[in-house]
């Protein structure tokens, strides 16, 4: 088959679209399992191409990245995720500060933004790594905004999770990245979790909802 | 001679096959469903029985609600005519491109607008707005995947996307996923597929397509009908030639490449029934207004394959 003809640059970039269409598929979601399902399926992609990158590389530690991709986000994260909204009792449809469609248009004009920023970054460099690079950035930018746009708790935490997927994907894209940095990552993001689950349990206890816009009003910041 | 034989293939294919496409999701469904369902020939005994019955005319019809069937019928009959099915290199595939294809499936869609507020029932004009809507979304979206293969094969020939695709190594690009992916939620919004429209039901206050056609009877509902079945085989043709061309045959005078472009096409067919069967089994149709965010999000795919393209091609 003349299209496979360079399987290790093809399979990356493949890994890497899906880690991107899933980003935007997160956008797109307004149910809180059906968000859940995606982010896990995200970090599945994601550790599937860090385990591709270890192979193509030849670099073993980034089969620990993997690994830890693999059990901590794809499946650890979700399931606590659920546990929690079942736990709390939580509406399951999600309010969003701006449209769906609008935060679509957004997410490409951030997609373009992360790719003229990469272009001239990356000059020198296989169209490998910048195209990776260019979609990890993405996926980064576009859990930025993923937080931004949600009104609920738990989708800004997905959003936060799925921003961190993008900072891996950038990590494993690119040779030569230690594996302290990455374990560090891990680390604090799986803090952030544990901390972001307490607050849950604390805004809960004392507003009724995890609806960020009544603490606002609470404050006498909101409209 | 052979050429010509070989066109006359391909005209009669798509019709020939659309209604066992369309028997095969059906029969597929009702299987799914934990029915026994009509049998795979079903459609084609559909369509006979209405061809022989009777036209019921509403006594304000006009020349345009009797013209239209015949008109829809041949657009869309043209434009499956051009889509390269088995092989690449007929005639008539060389007369027009992709773009003369989406002019061509817009035509019909025009006239069955008109058509289906002609008579002036509330039904018939709101599924040819909701038609529109869906159109005006669907179109652009249609177009940018156009244009983003056409920048990867520099022709918009769609002989020529399938023979660079089939003989040259483009890669797994972004640009082509997200362009497919974007391809069949268009495929899908345009052939009144179930996320978007219910082709199963009649007398409903959702449906589109059906609501349009809903004055229709005898021949004129039996080509409305088949122009629908084609336009699905249409379609799935297309998805196949650019994206997935594999077993097509660039040489006509071989014929052996013929009879493997003749089996994966129908192998192809076979494969987008089951996957259509089962994705129409397992989601449930969404409300009109979100229509726009799908669709949409169809569009910004096809933005996406665009832009992707650009940082693969400045190497």
């Amino acid at each position: 088959m003349p299209i496979f003809a360079n399987p290790a640059y093809d399979t990356a970039h493949l890994l890497d679209t899906f880690v991107l269409v899933l980003s935007f598929a997160l956008l797109y979601q307004r149910r809180l399992f059906a968000m859940i399902t995606l982010y896990a399926w995200q970090a599945f992609f994601l550790a599937a191409a860090a385990a591709w990158q270890a192979y193509a590389q030849d670099a073993p530690h980034l089969y620990i990245t993997a690994a830890i991709a693999l059990v901590f986000k794809a499946i650890v994260i979700p399931l606590a995720l659920h546990r929690i909204i079942i736990y709390l009792d939580i509406h399951r449809s999600i309010e969003t500060a701006l449209g769906i469609g609008p935060t679509m248009a957004v997410g490409v004009g951030l997609v373009a933004l992360s790719i003229l920023l990469v272009l001239p970054v990356t000059a020198a460099s296989g169209a490998l790594t910048r195209e990776s690079l260019a979609a990890a950035l993405s996926v980064v930018l576009l859990g930025l905004l993923m937080m931004i746009t949600r009104r609920n708790a738990v989708s800004q935490v997905v959003g936060f999770m799925s921003l961190e997927n993008g900072l891996i994907l950038a990590a494993v894209g690119v040779k030569g990245m230690p594996l302290v940095v990455e374990l560090s990552v891990a680390f604090s993001v799986m803090v952030a979790f544990i901390i972001f689950g307490v607050f849950f349990f604390h805004i809960r206890e004392r507003f009724d909802t995890l609806d960020v816009h009544d603490m606002e009003q609470f404050r006498g910041e909101g409209r | 001679m052979r050429s010509a034989l070989l066109e006359l293939l391909q005209l009669a294919l798509p019709v020939g096959l659309a209604p066992l496409l369309s028997g095969l999701v059906r029969k597929l469904k009702a299987r799914l469903n934990g029915r026994i369902g009509p049998g795979l020939l079903q459609p084609y005994r559909d369509l006979s029985r209405l061809l022989r019955k009777e036209v019921v005319l509403a006594p304000n019809a006009s020349w345009l609600f009797r013209t239209s069937p015949y008109l829809i019928f041949a657009a869309i009959w043209l434009a499956a005519a051009i889509v390269p099915t088995f092989a690449t290199g007929l005639l008539l595939s060389r007369t027009a491109d992709l773009i003369a294809l989406v002019a061509l499936l817009g035509t019909a869609r025009f006239a069955l607008a008109l058509a289906g507020m002609d008579v002036g029932t509330g039904f018939g004009g709101i599924g040819a707005s909701r038609e529109m809507m869906i159109a005006s979304l669907a179109e652009p979206a249609m177009l940018m995947v156009t244009f983003t293969v056409a920048l990867v094969v520099r022709s918009t020939s769609l002989q020529h996307i399938a023979e660079y695709l089939l003989t040259h190594d483009v890669g797994i690009r972004i640009s082509l996923l997200l362009g497919v992916l974007s391809l069949l939620i268009v495929a899908i919004a345009e052939n009144a597929r179930i996320p978007v429209d219910n082709p199963a039901t009649h007398l409903e206050l959702t449906m589109v397509h059906e609501a349009m056609v809903l004055e229709y009877s005898g021949r004129h509902l039996a080509l409305i009908e088949g122009a629908a079945m084609v336009k699905l085989l249409l379609y799935v043709s297309l998805v196949a030639a650019i994206f997935f061309p594999w077993g097509l045959a660039t040489d006509i005078d071989d014929a052996r490449a013929l009879a493997v472009g003749l089996g994966s096409y129908v192998l192809k067919l076979a494969l987008a029934g089951v996957a259509l069967a089962f994705l129409e089994t397992s989601i449930a149709k969404m409300r009109v207004f979100r229509l726009a965010e799908l669709l949409g999000g169809a569009l910004l795919l096809g933005l996406l394959a665009a832009i992707f393209l650009y940082v693969s091609q400045e190497l």
